[in-house]
């Protein structure tokens, strides 16, 4: 749910990554802070147990420019991953505005990848929103690891919706920017459909 | 989608002032008004060096998470929620169902004192919030991006 201020003649939107345990969801938000404008980014928050395993969530503030005088503001989030934090996933996805599925592409996880979004669709409904009708795009991460599947694998089971998709290797910032960006662009597209 | 939060001039000009009185009634550090999604909407007093982005998030990150242990426990939600620090102390209080009242107070002030004065303010916020609400659902008012082109989203990704 988006936010428009027309006194401070600002807009913001929410964006949360989702996807299962260690698929690099946090990984994107680290690469997207180190890699943009200190004046366009806020501080990077984290709330994660002492192994670095994201906890309720991670945040960051990100300004995209003006658009007919609007600042445009994304707030982007990521849930925690693992299976048992399901009660807080919950909460993430309260007001969201677009959705990046951050599937990994190992071959072994491709389970955990379909519970996930499984999951991710369960929770948006209890939210009252469609998964098939919000903004998302899915980003394919590790796609350097060896045994990584097929994309063309990973769309059959993970995308037949056919949201536009991003192959990435999210620590060297492969794709991070082009799904950010994709997603981003959806979201406006839908606020000027009057959201 | 949910229904979004639009803010205008007039509602604006009149939650920032109502928390302004309330951080000097209050005796206040400072006070902020958060939307439950964590946007934030107002913070007045000393709110230089702060980083109110990231406060608006995790308060909206604090109620989210008080709210599914009241509702576990068979509560609606916790509507007041009181941190006592070594130096500064903080009370929110939830008003309406979609706003945080946020208060950040020293031993300038007391928690009586802060719950007091934040009642009032509660009190006139959520008139305020309603009226927000009843225009935003008049016909006529639309998003002001109704009009963007695909070429104005364009030009935001253009660098």
């Amino acid at each position: 749910m988006s936010f428009i201020n027309y006194s401070s003649r600002e807009i913001n939107c929410k964006i949360v990554y989702y996807g299962p345990g260690l698929c690099g969801k946090t990984t994107n938000l680290q690469y997207i802070y180190n890699k943009t404008n200190p004046e366009t980014k806020g501080k990077l928050i984290s709330l994660s147990t002492e192994t670095d395993r994201t906890l309720f969530f991670d945040f960051l503030p990100l300004s995209l420019g003006e658009i007919r005088g609007f600042k445009t503001r994304f707030h982007l989030y990521t849930v925690p991953g693992q299976v048992f934090y399901d009660a807080s996933r919950k909460l993430i996805l309260k007001g969201v505005d677009g959705v990046v599925f951050v599937a990994d592409s190992q071959v072994e996880r491709m389970e955990a990848n379909m519970e996930s979004l499984e999951n991710l669709r369960g929770n948006l409904g209890e939210q009252g929103y469609d998964f098939d009708r919000i903004p998302a795009v899915v980003q394919y991460n590790k796609r350097d690891l060896p045994n990584a599947v097929s994309a063309e694998e990973l769309r059959k089971v993970l995308n037949p919706r056919r949201l536009p998709e991003y192959s990435a290797v999210a620590p060297t910032g492969v794709g991070v920017f082009d799904t950010l960006k994709a997603v981003a662009k959806l979201v406006l597209t839908e606020l000027k459909k009057g959201g | 989608m949910g229904t979004q939060l639009v803010m205008y001039e007039e509602e604006f000009t009149k939650i920032n002032s109502v928390c302004d009185r309330l951080t000097k009634d209050a005796n206040a550090k400072l006070v902020f008004l958060v939307d439950k999604n964590g946007q934030l909407i107002s913070a007045t007093g000393q709110t230089t060096n702060l980083d109110t982005t990231s406060l608006a998030s995790l308060t909206a990150g604090n109620v989210a998470a008080m709210g599914g242990l009241a509702k576990l426990i068979g509560e609606n939600e916790f509507p007041n929620q009181f941190h006592e620090g070594a130096r500064d102390s903080l009370y929110m209080t939830i008003v309406g169902t979609r706003v945080v009242l946020v208060i950040i107070f020293d031993n300038r002030s007391s928690l009586g004192l802060v719950r007091l004065r934040s009642k009032k303010a509660s009190d006139e916020l959520n008139r305020i919030f309603d009226s927000l609400i009843r225009k935003a659902d008049l016909p006529g008012i639309g998003s002001p991006f109704a009009e963007i082109t695909d070429d104005d989203i364009d030009n935001l990704f253009s660098e």
